[in-house]
């Protein structure tokens, strides 16, 4: 260090957040008294453009080289201050964030503590930031390609915005066909468009786009690398019918001997499939699967002589010898639209789900009412006796959502839309039948729910306030038994059929795509945004984004406006072709590195290889870091023997002393 | 000890997982001791046990390092190597005569800002059982 540290001190108000709890000026005038501090002064927002030019103006007339900001957590203000400084000419690695508020004002409550401890917060930054070292941001080139996860409407949307701005778009699929649940559904609230009709041609667009390399039926596999240029590996499962030549026509399903076995799981098992099956008419593609669990030949090894959908395939497109593939390419961003599991009602025993055929979910509703559907759009229940048209119909609402029991807290935002328009869509097929809504609140919040709801009630649907306890049957009827929370009345309500508007969860399988992108999960178990308000499609790592209702519940158009969000963020580093790498990585100390390869061993990204130098005439191996590769994490740093690989930023001569600062104030 | 006495807490958190997780504590003015200080680091990793025994000899009377949960790292494998560095320093703290309540690890996520409260309320009632350390002679501090 040539240049004699002159640190500036700014402790922030953060209007009252900070000033409530901590003593600013207290704070500033002690730091005023510590080691290399020339200025220290207070402002009530250090954020603002007035709070930056205050430290740019000290940076010119002080000759500050070094700055501290007490105020909020790094994690949230440490970019625009790097920004700041590097302005006025400072190198933006010298700057040191004291966290006063998320660490301190939020969570003390005495002045006293709360003061004393930003002193001791400060001190350590102080102590920090004297010996931090000037650090140059370097750029690679970035792989003008975004892989996108999940080919639902969010993952469909995201695919074709990417692919239409020109970059190669990998779009993967776990189930045979696109569209997600959205191409479960019949009509959408409040419109009621029907959801085929406008899904359907973007599904096609999704295929047939020159840009969009379709992967369904895949599973991703492995991701390493960094934003710019993730390495991805992806298992095509076999689907044991050569893609190439099946026609689609479904001559094998109607042949096989395992005939309509199996439930269908796009009609939610209301109807049976074959053990080859195409999802849905409309999927994409359409191509025929086998499914191995209940495929005779391919469990059993044997399906009669020959197996039938062999026998009759004109194109000879069965091929039980398929293996699953892979495939590997590399891409600069990718984007998770992994989507959603529907409350499984079978953990509120009380309803019954289990028990009685003619409680239902919303999901299977929709398929009921589709003209696709397993009835042909006809409103049918079997009540345990007879398939009936029901008369007297009860639709719940939250049913797994607002529900503490089973452990969500949350709202899951489509419920008492779709419940209305499933009303509505009942009443159009059943003008007779009386329909009630059981409901804790009826949230109508955007842009059309209001006048839907208006209009679902003048249609003579009533809704009744009130969270049924209980389920149960009495002769061929089904009893609600519920409290009106409105006139304090206990009811027992005698239905032919009950709805239960479930709500939306996390998918079970989420982790493996946790793990392998390295995400994190609110709350609420769906994936963390990296900011609630200001980055909800960004994650923690870097260049791999969020779209639809793996970030959290949301309608179609809230999730069609995410994707685009999505799309937009991930094409930042493909249209830049680079992206800055981490300047905070790890440097070895070529004179003492005794070259016992510990590090190498330790580092999770290969970053570190043994290289021979010349010392003193004689040739030793040492260890070199490979700036490219290395994520700063500072592993190696707490193995080395002879502490000679230091991560930059976080030496043990930078951390030692805040060590020092915080011990000595005791 | 006096009966006003106040442990020292130095705390290194991961930048990943528990200090968000304590910023999230933070947002959601959940109310902890104030008696514990954080030092921010990118992974529970990089944490050499070193510190933790030169936190106590400059003047903390507790230690804590926190970070994510296992399998959850940020950096693959970080956390792993936390977790054999630092089992393997509080036997070795039991050995010389260190009370191990002094020291505390733990796995706090980005989203458990309640757990992190918890966390605080053990290790500041730990340190506090165990009393004001003064086993290690104080270095001089270089300022």
């Amino acid at each position: 260090m040539t240049e004699k540290p002159k640190v500036g001190v700014y402790v922030c108000h953060c209007g009252i957040n900070i000033s409530s709890t901590v003593d600013v000026d207290a704070v500033a005038e002690f730091a005023e008294k510590l080691p290399n501090v020339k200025v220290a002064r207070t402002y009530s927002y250090m954020c603002s453009d007035p709070g930056q030019v205050l430290i740019k103006k000290d940076i010119e007339e002080h000759g500050l080289n070094r700055i501290v900001v007490a105020s909020c957590s790094p994690r949230m203000h440490e970019p625009t201050f790097r920004k700041a400084i590097a302005d006025a000419g400072v190198n933006p690695y010298f700057l040191e964030m004291a966290n006063i508020r998320e660490q301190c004002s939020w969570v003390h409550e005495e002045i006293e503590e709360g003061t004393a401890k930003a002193k001791k917060l400060l001190t350590a930054s102080v102590a920090k930031v004297r010996l931090l070292e000037a650090l140059e941001q370097k750029e690679v080139d970035a792989e003008p390609a975004a892989l996108v996860i999940g080919a639902g409407i969010a993952g469909i949307q995201s695919a074709l915005d990417i692919a239409d701005a020109g970059f190669q778009v990998y779009l993967v699929e776990k189930t045979p066909s696109v569209g997600g649940r959205m191409a479960q559904l019949d009509k959408t609230f409040p419109t009621l468009d029907c959801s085929a009709c406008i899904l359907t041609p973007k599904m096609v667009d999704a295929a047939n786009h020159p840009n969009i390399e379709l992967l369904t039926y895949s599973e991703v596999e492995e991701v390493k690398g960094f934003i710019g240029n993730f390495d991805v590996k992806v298992r095509k499962k076999a689907r044991y019918v050569d893609f190439d030549k099946c026609t689609g026509c479904g001559d094998c399903a109607k042949e096989c001997r395992v005939k309509d076995r199996f439930p269908n799981e796009f009609d939610q098992g209301l109807s049976k499939r074959s053990a080859i099956y195409l999802p849905f008419p409309q999927a994409v593609p359409a191509k025929f699967t086998i499914d191995p669990d209940n495929c005779l030949f391919l469990k059993k090894g044997k399906c009669g002589k020959n197996p039938k959908c062999q026998e009759v395939c004109g194109t000879e497109a069965i091929d039980f010898e398929q293996e699953d593939e892979f495939v590997e390419f590399r891409v600069g961003a990718i984007i998770v639209a992994t989507g959603f599991d529907p409350f499984n009602p079978s953990r509120k025993p009380e309803y019954g789900y289990d028990d009685y055929p003619n409680v239902i979910t919303g999901m299977e509703m929709e398929r009921l009412v589709s003209a696709s559907g397993p009835t042909e759009g006809k409103v049918k229940v079997f009540n345990g006796e007879e398939e009936i048209e029901p008369k007297e119909v009860a639709l719940i609402k939250c049913v797994g959502s607002r529900d503490e029991s089973v452990g969500n807290e949350y709202c899951s935002r489509v419920c008492c839309m779709y419940v209305a328009k499933q009303a509505h869509l009942i009443r159009d097929k059943l003008p007779d039948a009386n329909i009630r809504i059981y409901y804790m609140d009826v949230r109508a919040f955007g842009k059309g729910f209001e006048e839907f709801y208006d209009r679902v009630r003048r249609e003579n649907v009533r809704y009744i306030r009130g969270n049924p306890s209980e389920i149960f049957k009495r002769g061929n009827k089904l009893v609600v038994k519920v409290e009106d929370t409105l006139t304090s009345t206990p009811l027992e309500d005698e239905v032919d059929m009950v709805v239960l508007g479930v709500g939306l969860e996390p998918r079970a399988d989420m982790r493996g795509v946790m793990e392998l992108l390295r995400l994190s999960q609110s709350p609420d178990k769906f994936f963390l945004e990296a900011h609630p308000k200001l980055r909800p499609v960004d994650t923690a790592t870097d260049g791999v984004f969020l779209a639809g209702c793996a970030q959290g519940p949301k309608d179609i158009p809230d999730t069609v406006a995410q994707a685009k969000g999505a799309a937009a963020s991930a094409m930042i580093p493909l249209a830049r072709g680079k992206v800055p790498i981490n300047a905070q990585v790890a440097i070895v100390n070529e004179a003492t590195c005794r070259g016992c390869a510990f590090c190498v061993s330790i580092c999770p990204y290969s970053a570190i290889e043994m290289v021979t130098v010349n010392r003193f005439g004689n040739e030793v191996e040492v260890a070199r870091v490979n700036e490219a590769l290395c994520k700063g994490c500072g592993s190696c740093a707490a193995a080395c023997l002879s502490d000679s690989i230091q991560p930059k930023s976080f030496r043990d001569s930078q951390i030692l002393p805040q060590i020092a600062a915080l011990g000595v104030m005791k | 000890m006096s009966a006003n006495y106040e442990p020292n807490i130095v705390a290194f958190l991961c930048n990943w997982c528990s200090y968000a997780g304590a910023d999230l504590a933070g947002t959601s003015r959940v109310s902890y001791p104030a008696n514990i200080q954080i030092i921010r680091v990118m992974c529970s990793g990089r944490v050499n046990p070193l510190y933790v025994m030169n936190a106590l000899q400059q003047g903390a009377d507790g230690v804590l390092v926190s970070g994510c949960h296992p399998g959850d790292c940020h950096y693959m494998e970080g956390n792993y190597y936390a977790r054999r560095r630092l089992g393997m320093l509080k036997d070795l703290m039991e050995f010389v005569g260190v009370d191990p309540k002094r020291f505390h690890m733990s796995w706090v996520s980005a989203s458990e800002g309640h757990k992190w409260k918890e966390v605080v309320e053990k290790t500041v009632e730990d340190a506090r059982d165990a009393g004001p350390f003064e086993g290690f002679r104080r270095r001089q501090i270089d300022w």
